[in-house]
């Protein structure tokens, strides 16, 4: 034995994962999404991906740079960061709008408020909110499966701002299932391709089998607990199911509510999100319960497309006073033996 | 099965390297042994002996009448070379008496106890257990003939024989219920015998099924229970297992007996055993030598008082630079800082780590991202990230109002930690400000 050893308290024991390898999870869970958004939406959804995930590692390094900090993207938070907020726009947003909401997301919601594990809102969604500020182009959902999508200048151009082209975009934009529903209309599409996702949405919302697949990966993975997942899209299950709108089967409306919109991708990948969810578990399923109930409040009431963006939102602020105020129960006091 | 308690990990427990192994019980005798005057939680024993005298293996070279001890005896036939300070596991130089060996078979002859378990009164069993310096073998060495005094007086209705051996890597405990079940199961009558009780449980993790075996066909008939619980760290932790066995938990601030329990490790039981029936003090115990640096790991029956170099060179050395020792198991084990440090009576295992052995994790810390992993891990109900984040500002008032106090440093929390964060340092850290009986809230 020539080395000096290493003295130091216990435990000398830890489990190999990582902020990095957990959020490269995340990563992996999200490639079948990307591939069902490349089918259905075309190139256009893969560059609008590389293109916001570029900008959100460009700004956090420039951040970090102008901070004097330490480089953190190689925690690859802001990836996943990225990936998300590209999943919830549609084909047709412009690249400088990306580039908008790769600054909101991780300079002003993440970096400002002292980086990873730091921010209370969700850094994606607050952006995504904030792009709402275009909100023609943000809901301007095309059908997929189009030809005009393997046009080189549909891939690379600004589609929302050449006059023959918006033109197109006009014949091809869908009504949402969201949109009928909000008017007691049964949705034109199947709830099959409602399933699998050949319907008009942002390009990682609409394939719920997809999401599934991630969903299953991440449990497998550990990565997350069903706790928030379950809780908010049973919450939803339930409340639609019970009160549905115009003359709808309740089973039929419920299953249309699940599988439109942003439920999915939002209860699966965003409300799971580790910084602006509870820590316990009871915490996550509060919040999770929340989150459903607003759900579909605001897709009920409210005007605006799409709720669960907003839901979530509003929910991560109510996560920070969960955890203040929901303690354990202490061991040995209450339980059991009391 | 259905018996666990809320929270824990499920470490990579890497006992297969020495599960299968027999106990060596014909290890060279050391050349020269060093038994350090407190090897329990009390008072130091007195030398009895003198540099020069010659003593006998077995023979009681240290004890101390007042308080709470255990006597200490010699576990080589020779001469006492010297009484002095040496290192010792705590990390501090500590009185040990160095027993030089003369190489003779000689040995202090104690007669052993002929009749039944039934035969012997209460007062009988502690004094034998006291004589014999049997203490806490799975840890703790809390002395044993205290303990059995304490339960007595406050007349505790369940024994629990602890064979969890949660710790990744040890099974000193495991190889001892397959090889001598019986005088674990007698250990458990005589306890049962002292104390009075009706119900004694011995209580075995599901991932050693062979110890289950021995253990049932061995208390077969003698009406001490065998329990199977789920494999799950900490399952031999005193509050967890009382936890899963009776659904009780033991208030903060008390001991198991003020609600009616009394753990014992079950190699403290077989102990007990040689002590009243073999007559043989406790100047032997099981260590399981093991980790990624050692050439051939095993479970060795060693001497009390043999240096930690003498293990590691029977089991064939290191196959690298070790850049870390450890005695005890790697959750809440200490890492050592030299080899020459000697054997106690509650040192289960010796573990040597390898750099490049993937035992560790990659361990420079990040930043929280709140997954809240801890909070599920900790089986003490606490938020380790919280107490965390406050200790770290020196605010200790915060730590005792999230009940840091409660913290069994069981290592749970940092196991998880994707961030790497050291939870259980801030932890001691904070237990260490907070005054006896807490804060002023």
């Amino acid at each position: 034995m020539n080395k000096q050893l290493l003295v130091n308290s216990s435990p000398h024991y830890r489990c190999n994962d990582s902020t990095m390898t957990l959020m490269r999870d995340v990563l992996i869970a999200l490639v079948p999404v990307l591939g069902g958004a490349v089918i259905f939406f075309g190139f256009r959804a893969l560059v609008l991906t590389l293109v916001s995930v570029a900008f959100c590692v460009a700004f956090e390094t420039l951040f970090n740079w102008a901070t004097k900090r330490e480089n953190t993207v190689g925690d690859l938070s802001a990836v996943v960061t990225g990936v998300i907020l590209a999943f919830n726009l549609p084909v047709v947003t412009p690249y400088w709008m990306v580039a908008i909401g790769a600054f909101f997301a991780i300079v002003v919601v993440k970096c400002l408020f002292g980086g990873l594990g730091k921010n209370f809102l969700n850094p994606a969604l607050a952006a995504r909110a904030f792009l709402f500020s275009w909100p023609t182009i943000m809901t301007t959902f095309t059908k997929p499966l189009q030809e005009m999508y393997y046009d080189l200048s549909f891939i690379f151009g600004e589609p929302m701002f050449v006059n023959a082209e918006t033109e197109a975009l006009d014949s091809v934009s869908g009504a949402t299932a969201l949109m009928s529903l909000k008017q007691g209309i049964q949705p034109e599409m199947s709830l099959t391709d409602l399933f699998i996702g050949n319907v008009p949405g942002s390009i990682g919302e609409t394939s719920a089998l997809l999401i599934l697949i991630g969903f299953v990966y991440l449990l497998f993975r550990k990565v997350i607990t069903w706790h928030i997942p379950v809780c908010y899209v049973g919450t939803v299950a339930l409340l639609t199911f019970l009160f549905p709108v115009g003359n709808m089967n309740n089973l039929v409306y419920m299953s249309y509510e699940l599988l439109s919109g942003g439920l999915l991708l939002g209860a699966v990948f965003m409300a799971t999100d580790y910084t602006t969810s509870p820590l316990s578990r009871l915490g996550k399923v509060i919040y999770a319960v929340g989150c459903g109930g607003l759900t579909v409040l605001l897709r009920t009431f409210g005007d605006l497309p799409e709720a669960v963006s907003y839901s979530i939102l509003i929910m991560n602020v109510v996560a920070l006073a969960i955890d203040r105020y929901l303690k354990p129960r202490r061991y040995g006091i209450g339980g059991e033996n009391a | 099965m259905a018996f666990s308690f809320r929270g824990g990990i499920h470490p990579d427990y890497q006992k297969e390297k020495t599960a299968a192994s027999v106990i060596v019980s014909n290890m060279p005798q050391p050349e020269e042994v060093v038994i350090p005057l407190s090897q329990h939680i009390g008072v130091p024993c007195e030398p009895l002996v003198k540099v020069g005298d010659r003593v006998l293996e077995g023979q009681m070279i240290g004890d101390c009448q007042t308080g709470l001890s255990a006597p200490i005896h010699a576990s080589i036939t020779g001469k006492v070379k010297a009484i002095e300070p040496h290192w010792t596991v705590t990390g501090i130089k500590a009185p040990g008496i160095v027993i030089e060996n003369d190489g003779s078979d000689e040995k202090w002859e104690e007669a052993p106890f002929e009749g039944a378990v039934t035969d012997l009164s209460p007062d009988e069993i502690i004094a034998y257990a006291r004589n014999a310096g049997i203490v806490g073998m799975g840890g703790a060495a809390f002395p044993t003939h205290a303990k059995l005094r304490t339960a007595l007086d406050r007349k505790v209705s369940t024994v629990i024989i602890n064979g969890c051996e949660c710790e990744p890597f040890i099974t000193a405990d495991h190889r001892a219920m397959v090889e001598y079940p019986r005088f674990i199961v007698t250990g458990a009558e005589l306890i049962r015998q002292c104390l009075g009780v009706d119900d004694v449980v011995i209580c075995v993790e599901s991932n050693k099924p062979d110890a289950l075996a021995t253990m049932r066909a061995t208390s077969d008939g003698t009406g001490i229970s065998v329990l199977e619980l789920p494999t799950k760290y900490p399952q031999g932790g005193e509050k967890q297992l009382i936890r899963a066995v009776t659904g009780r938990e033991v208030p903060p601030g008390k001991l198991p007996m003020d609600i009616g329990c009394a753990v014992f490790n079950v190699d403290t039981c077989a102990s007990l055993y040689r002590a009243i029936y073999k007559g043989q003090p406790l100047i032997k115990r099981v260590v399981t030598v093991s980790g990624s640096a050692v050439a051939s790991p095993a479970n060795l029956l060693v001497r009390i008082g043999t240096a930690y170099r003498d293990l590691f060179k029977f089991c064939g050395g290191f196959t690298s630079d070790p850049y870390k020792i450890i005695t005890g198991g790697p959750m809440m084990g200490s890492a050592q800082h030299s080899v020459d440090i000697p054997v106690v009576k509650n040192t289960s295992s010796l573990l040597a780590f390898a750099e490049d052995g993937g035992e560790e994790g990659f361990s420079e810390s990040d930043v929280c991202i709140r997954c809240g992993r801890c909070m599920a891990a900790c089986p003490m109900r606490l938020q380790p990230t919280k107490i965390y984040e406050n200790a770290v500002l020196n605010r200790f008032g915060e730590c005792a109002k999230l009940n840091v106090q409660d913290c069994i440093e069981c290592g749970c929390c940092a196991y998880v930690c994707p961030a790497k964060l050291y939870l259980v340092q801030a932890m001691r850290m904070a237990k260490s400000q907070i005054p006896r009986g807490g804060v002023k809230k």
